[in-house]
């Protein structure tokens, strides 16, 4: 196995790691971070075909990474903060509870 | 001769490299590179727990521990007390021989290793500091942002101390002192931003080699610029609330939280977390060293016969002193003050230090620049102190005296 | 592939799993600042040196702090005593152990990917600056506008309303 296949496989598990745990787990913030640990297996996933591409001298995938990044904290930001509105208004963190629209 | 003496950990190395076959040269080197900073670090920083005990008792008008003296089978022979200058080693075996209590609700696996966690970040961001010419342990390219990355893994470290506890005052002291890290942590990055602007790298030694070249004598070290010395200031500040020292040690002030974070420690790993304190103050006042007071380089062209890791460790010690005089004169400031001071005054003064600095480069070399970015510095700061004053109500200083 | 970057891959594989499958939260915190860390080690290891710092800094010192913040300001950093799976879980790890399955067997058998070089490419931080500058300016002006709605989002978001009283007179 080339190097490159052993990084897509590691990024591959990753992915599919974080997202059993998304799809899983009851906890709100849990599910957010599946959500993460995807994104990083996408980062890991391009920065793996950065190294080993035709091209790594254009940077092109090491820069797309680095804004994967500064979106991955905006998104992160964005979604405890949610989490933290929906606590604070429904006083639970249960995925399960919060399925309705009133209130 | 002093060229000699300047290189003499460098050559001394070679040295011992040239013993070591090649298939061990890499690891032996950084062994031995690591080990110089654990042998010198912990020795300074056990001399600069007895300067600051001394230093502080002296401020506050006593004269500080005085008692220890030569061990026991030299006592018999040297009476002397030494001052008291030996303190630190009754000190450092006490809080080795110290019972180690765990509390018994306390999470067992994150108690034991919130000291480690700290103590790993703060010695790896020793590896990027130049302590003399050629002598980095890694250069690194992006030396500044290595940096900032492992002094922002600290605050995991505080958060397992706080948590692990299993107590509402650790709990509460630990997320008072990571919102004090986080908040000024970004005046830190921002003061630091300037200098990496107008030398335009962020290897380390480049900054200093920015800084090594001399007119009419004096260096050209950043603080003697305005935006130098604004952001030095801003740093230096910034570095003492990164620390949690006086006056921004409300996290982990005896008379307000006990200990904060770190009160259900004993022994070893209090021992551990006040060496980790304090190793973190070196290395960003190590830093702050680099950035603004030109590293290894001495100030006047006429004294750069003395070796560069002397003017190192002088800046150093100069520094740590700086630091214990704020503490022993500055009152400390509550959790609401210490946050305002942070985003409402701090991050304004240094985006505005990034202006002047970039308004420094683009006038060019003539000498209007330095009236020009002083005087926009000096607003700032003015309008922006007394725009945030204004609501509070302080008439003049009064004394009273006890009758 | 050498082995320092298999068990890196392998500490970051288990602290994922540990992550998304312990019982308390804080724990899964902590395993999740391990990838974190498992990750940079990675991105070192392939010669990506400024992606691997900034991994550090702004996951391990920014985002992995979010994440305990909100665990606590949820008051979820107690071992929960009821079930910590969902229903439907049984479904979500087989969709998960079928989506691992078909990127690996696309991995393993793609004519397409490429050969790569095997000495790492030297990225300077004026490359990337020169890059960023030149060539993704509009992206980097556009994720500085981001970063901004995002932090405005996030701050009013979670701000607390100042509390109102309904027409019955019970204060919301």
């Amino acid at each position: 196995m080339t190097p490159l296949q052993v990084c897509l496989l590691v990024s591959a598990l990753l992915f599919a790691i974080g997202f059993a745990g998304a799809v899983t787990r009851r906890h709100a913030i849990l599910a957010l971070v599946g959500i993460e640990l995807m994104l990083n297996a996408a980062n890991l996933n391009l920065i793996a075909f950065w190294r080993f591409g035709p091209n790594p001298g254009a940077l092109a995938g090491f820069i797309f990474v680095l804004f994967s990044m500064a979106l991955a904290a905006a998104e992160a930001a964005v979604g405890l903060a949610l989490i933290i509105a929906i606590y604070r208004h429904k006083k639970t963190s249960n995925l399960d509870e919060v399925k309705e629209l009133k209130g | 001769m002093f060229d000699q003496l300047d290189q003499i950990f460098v050559a001394l190395k070679h040295l011992l490299m040239g013993y070591v076959p090649a298939v061990g040269q890499p690891f032996v080197s950084a062994l031995l590179s690591v080990v110089m900073v654990l042998a010198v670090f912990p020795g300074f920083f056990a001399i600069v727990t007895i300067l600051e005990r001394k230093g502080l008792g002296r401020i506050q008008n006593r004269p500080g521990p005085n008692r220890v003296g030569f061990p026991w089978p030299l006592n018999r022979l040297f009476k002397s007390r030494l001052a008291g200058f030996g303190q630190f080693i009754p000190d450092g075996i006490k809080s080795l021989t110290k019972e180690d209590i765990v509390p018994r609700a306390a999470d067992k696996v994150v108690h034991f290793l919130a000291p480690v966690v700290m103590l790993i970040p703060v010695l790896l961001a020793y590896a990027v500091l130049p302590f003399g010419k050629n002598m980095t342990i890694a250069d690194y390219d992006a030396g500044v942002l290595f940096f900032y990355a492992v002094g922002g893994a600290v605050e995991v470290s505080v958060f397992m101390a706080g948590w692990s506890s299993h107590n509402k005052y650790s709990l509460l002291g630990a997320m008072r002192a990571i919102a004090q890290m986080i908040s000024y942590e970004i005046p830190l990055i921002l003061s630091a931003v300037t200098v990496i602007m107008i030398v335009g790298s962020l290897n380390l030694n480049d900054i200093i080699a920015r800084q090594n070249t001399y007119t009419f004598g004096i260096a050209h070290w950043h603080v003697f610029t305005p935006w130098g010395f604004a952001g030095f200031i801003l740093f230096v500040i910034a570095a003492l609330a990164e620390s949690n020292r006086s006056p921004f040690d409300l996290p982990e002030a005896e008379s307000e939280i006990i200990a904060g974070y770190y009160t259900e420690y004993s022994g070893f790993k209090f021992a551990l977390f006040f060496l980790g304190e304090y190793l973190g103050m070196f290395a960003i006042i190590g830093l702050g060293i680099t950035l603004f007071l030109g590293g290894w380089t001495a100030p006047f062209s006429f004294l750069t016969w003395i070796p560069s890791w002397i003017w190192f460790f002088s800046k150093l010690l100069a520094l740590v002193f700086l630091f214990i005089w704020i503490r022993g004169t500055l009152p400390r400031l509550r959790m609401d003050q210490l946050m305002n001071f942070a985003w409402k005054f701090m991050l304004p003064m240094a985006l505005l230090n990034i202006a002047a600095a970039g308004l420094w480069h683009f006038m060019g070399a003539n000498a209007l620049r330095w009236p020009v970015c002083a005087a926009i510095l000096a607003a700032a700061y003015v309008l922006l102190g007394r725009g945030l004053m204004h609501k509070q109500k302080l008439g003049k200083r009064t004394y009273r005296y006890a009758e | 592939m050498s082995l320092p970057f298999l068990i890196t891959a392998f500490v970051t594989l288990f602290a994922a799993a540990a992550a998304m499958s312990l019982r308390n939260l804080v724990h899964c915190a902590l395993a999740f600042v391990v990838v974190f860390a498992g990750l940079a080690a990675m991105y070192l290891q392939l010669g990506a040196q400024f992606a691997g710092f900034a991994q550090i800094l702004v996951y391990v010192g920014a985002i992995a702090i979010l994440i305990v913040f909100a665990i606590l300001l949820t008051r979820s950093g107690e071992t929960p005593n009821q079930a910590v799976l969902a229903p439907g879980w049984l479904a979500g790890m087989m969709i998960s152990a079928g989506v691992f399955a078909t990127l690996g067997w696309l991995v393993l058998n793609s004519k397409a990917l490429p050969k790569g070089s095997s000495e790492a490419p030297v990225v300077t931080v004026k490359n990337i600056g020169d890059v960023l500058m030149n060539k993704y300016v509009l992206p980097l002006e556009i994720i500085g506008l981001l970063l901004t709605a995002a932090m405005i989002g996030a701050v009013v978001i979670a701000l607390k309303e100042p509390s109102k009283t309904d027409y019955s007179g019970r204060k919301t």
